[in-house]
């Protein structure tokens, strides 16, 4: 298993770590969200990183994408975590690509994946329906009429919603809201009628929204997988997607983590630097050696799906517990060591503690995955 | 390159399964450890065959030079080896300080005498060494030792003690740090000195530990005379042979913690899991019955994984050299950490069959899981405390300042 990035992913890696800090400061994101920006991305730079071909970046050559794995994602994803950028990376780059790569006929995906790998499409997964992430607790239906579906239900915290032009849906075409098989995915047009998406408001000043779905007709051909075995497509989103939530967990723990370290090198306390104090560097030290193990599952996460392991599910959601895990408390303990300051708006560093937490509860928290990991192990 | 390792790959390949006798790749007990020193000679004829044909070799010390004992190997060619004797389960030839934690010290700083006087000893396992640093009240601040060595015509008298002197007992040689000069600063007046054990005015005993076993000594030096040729490396330049060690020796216990090696007494005689659903119960679907309990299992697996990884991925990231001085820091406070943290959850879930001491009502795991519990405290003291690994990790590797440091 390498753990070390090839000399071609720290090629890519180097440029994207120069474009996002050239392009997408964290000021950019601050500007979007205090703007309440109707979009809440830039399109002409989704637009030019589409040029650099970065939406399509694990979309397969023959679709117009990039041809690369989840490792590049990743590293994508550690920048966005990084620059909090808003782009619709993780709703169309990752879960939507990978449905439609995984599920959809080769026509669907000649129809779509070309346009998303041009930034044209964006798309999205309605999948999580209460509080909690729960991956089978669905109670959105659909039901046969004959020729198609008709759905019926609502989603929430479905990220980038507003802007979606196709939504992934996930409902139920068999058994109790509570069974554990029986689910379909389908996508849906996000303007057919009976679709009403309701923009909603979170700690990041990220998009995610409400997904209402009343009677919503949709082909027979709209199914993506199996009909009744959605489990298999949904497997897949739920690693892949754990595994660049993961990276970009780890990317704000790093920033986090960096701007701290500096802030204790620069801040002077009864006339000396506060990092000299050894309460301060032992936490400094801990919390380092939790980034290390962080990056190093993380990065498992990717190479163990890259290569279709087959312990990948259970390395990416070690990554994801982990990096919940770790985010929470360099985030944490960054907001305290900076002390007043990391209280105010003004400063950036509370923005990696919201960002953090709006990430952990997606697609499951530690404890989700920490029981997934359990289960996977066979205990 | 690529190919010239594959070839010798192969090479050591071939010759290990005709080397390897079949019962050195079986899991090894805590009575068969291959300790270096005088009761090397004891263990079963297997164990010595093995060992004989790897030292004929060189393999014993794969990185030495040829003259010594060793076998010239480069680090692909050694990590390779370790890939291969791992492959097959071969057992460790030799277990002890020697080769990993002083080795390097005799190859930089002896004199030429010295290194053929010891090394070809030590990579044949002949030798135990205990390492003579720490001192009665000193703790971590090394280098304020006080055992005072003063220079006779060809001899150092010694006056001093130690403590915390690990396997003292069973030792064959003392690797020695006394005082050579007691005006100098105190980093700068250190000397290192060899001394037999059982060296006239040399006399070591025991220290009761809380786990019941004692493999931490005292020993006293009253008068002990040593010939000035014992002395390895320059007077005063004992501090720099003190940190090279220890930094080896880090590495070194880093590399078992990830292993999950059982030469510390800390094996791992079953899976959490299972000892978890005996202890506990488990449901018809076979997960542990009680949900905190799974929680805590989970935890702990899933941190034993990030920290192998962590140590692979360290281990990738240097090419053709060794993980640097400062990550062994991280990874040695991880790794101990981790296993104490480990412990605590097996005698919780041992519940009150996890606090027998000895005799009846107690199963042999039992009371060996207990007592290694007990054991795993001293992995956060020994070898530099975690808060000595912490203060290294925040000075060397994240740059922050001395402490009261005036800006």
């Amino acid at each position: 298993m390498r753990l070390c990035l090839s000399e071609e992913q720290e090629l890519i890696a180097q440029s994207v770590r120069t474009y996002f800090a050239r392009e997408s400061p964290v000021g950019r994101m601050r500007q979007i969200r205090d703007g309440r920006d109707a979009t809440g991305f830039s399109r002409p730079l989704w637009k030019a990183m589409a040029g650099l071909g970065w939406p399509g970046m694990a979309v397969s050559e023959q679709f117009g994408g990039s041809g690369f794995g989840s490792s590049e994602l990743g590293i994508i994803a550690e920048q966005c975590g990084r620059s909090l950028a808003p782009e619709p990376f993780f709703s169309t780059a990752l879960l939507g690509a990978s449905a439609i790569s995984v599920g959809a006929s080769q026509a669907q995906q000649t129809a779509i994946l070309p346009a998303l790998a041009r930034g044209e499409l964006i798309l999205s997964l309605a999948w999580q329906e209460s509080a909690r992430f729960h991956p089978t607790r669905i109670a959105t239906t659909a039901v046969s009429d004959g020729s198609g579906f008709r759905l019926h239900g609502e989603k929430r915290f479905v990220p980038d919603a507003h802007v979606a032009d196709q939504l992934v849906v996930v409902a139920r075409t068999m058994g109790d809201p509570d069974a554990p098989t029986g689910l379909t995915v389908f996508l849906v047009d996000a303007r057919a009628p009976g679709v009403s998406i309701t923009r909603t408001s979170q700690i990041d000043g990220r998009n995610s929204g409400i997904v209402r779905l009343t009677d919503v007709s949709t082909g027979g051909d709209s199914i993506l997988g199996a009909l009744h075995g959605g489990a298999e497509v949904l497997d897949h989103l739920l690693d892949r997607g754990s595994a660049f939530l993961a990276s970009e967990l780890v990317g704000i723990s790093l920033e986090a983590f960096d701007r701290t370290l500096r802030y204790l090198k620069d801040r002077e306390q009864f006339g000396v630097r506060i990092g000299s104090f050894q309460a301060l560097q032992h936490r400094a030290a801990r919390l380092f050696c939790e980034c290390e193990m962080a990056v190093s599952v993380a990065r498992a996460a990717h190479w163990a799906l890259d290569h279709q392991s087959s312990d990948r599910s259970l390395i990416a959601s070690a990554a994801k517990a982990k990096c919940c895990e770790v985010a929470a408390q360099v985030t944490n303990e960054s907001i305290q060591m900076h002390g007043g300051i990391g209280m105010t708006d003004d400063h950036d560093i509370g923005l990696y503690l919201k960002r953090a937490r709006v990430i952990s509860s997606m697609l499951g928290d530690q404890y989700f995955h920490r029981a997934r990991f359990a289960a996977l192990s066979g205990f | 390159m690529d190919e010239s390792i594959e070839g010798f790959r192969a090479g050591i390949r071939t010759w290990l399964e005709q080397n390897c006798p079949p019962s050195m790749r079986l899991p090894m007990g805590q009575d068969e450890v291959p300790w270096e020193g005088r009761f090397i000679e004891t263990l079963h004829p297997d164990a010595k065959l093995w060992r004989e044909r790897l030292a004929s070799r060189g393999l014993v010390a794969p990185g030495w030079p040829k003259a010594y004992g060793g076998a010239e190997l480069s680090k692909d060619e050694q990590e390779v080896l370790k890939g291969e004797l791992r492959r097959i389960h071969a057992r460790p030839a030799v277990v002890g300080g020697g080769i990993p934690m002083f080795g390097s010290v005799f190859l930089d700083y002896g004199s030429e005498e010295l290194r053929e006087r010891f090394l070809p000893l030590i990579a044949r396992g002949q030798i135990r060494w205990a390492t003579g640093f720490s001192e009665p009240g000193r703790g971590s601040d090394l280098a304020g030792l006080q055992t005072r060595a003063t220079r006779e015509g060809d001899h150092y008298l010694v006056h001093g003690q130690k403590i915390w002197t690990s396997y003292a007992d069973v030792a064959d040689w003392l690797f020695c740090a006394v005082r050579t000069d007691p005006n100098a600063r105190k980093h700068e007046g250190i000397t290192i000195l060899l001394i037999p054990i059982d060296a006239p005015g040399m006399k070591t005993t025991r220290i009761d530990m809380i786990s019941g076993t004692s493999h931490f000594c005292q020993v006293f030096l009253d008068g002990v005379r040593v010939p000035v040729g014992n002395r390895l490396g320059a007077e005063g330049q004992g501090w720099q042979l003190i940190r090279r060690a220890l930094e080896n020796e880090r590495e070194w216990v880093a590399e078992f913690l990830a292993d999950g090696s059982s030469i510390f007494g800390l094996a791992e005689s079953r899976p959490l899991p299972e000892m978890a659903r005996e202890y506990e119960g488990s449901d018809q679907a076979g997960r542990i019955r009680d949900e905190g309990i799974r929680q805590a299992v989970a935890q702990c697996e899933l941190d034993s994984l990030c920290y192998e990884l962590l140590s692979s991925r360290l281990e990738q990231s240097v090419t053709g050299g060794r993980v640097s001085g400062f990550a062994t820091s991280v990874v040695k406070y991880l790794g101990a950490a981790l296993t104490q943290k480990k412990y605590e959850l097996m005698t919780t879930i041992h519940g009150s069959q996890g606090v027998g001491w000895e005799g009846e009502g107690f199963s042999e795991d039992e009371l060996r899981m207990t007592r290694a519990w007990l054991r795993s405290k001293a992995n956060s003291i020994e070898s530099g405390t975690s808060e000595i690994q912490l203060n290294v990790i925040a000075k060397r590797i994240l740059g922050l300042p001395e402490s009261g440091t005036r800006s």
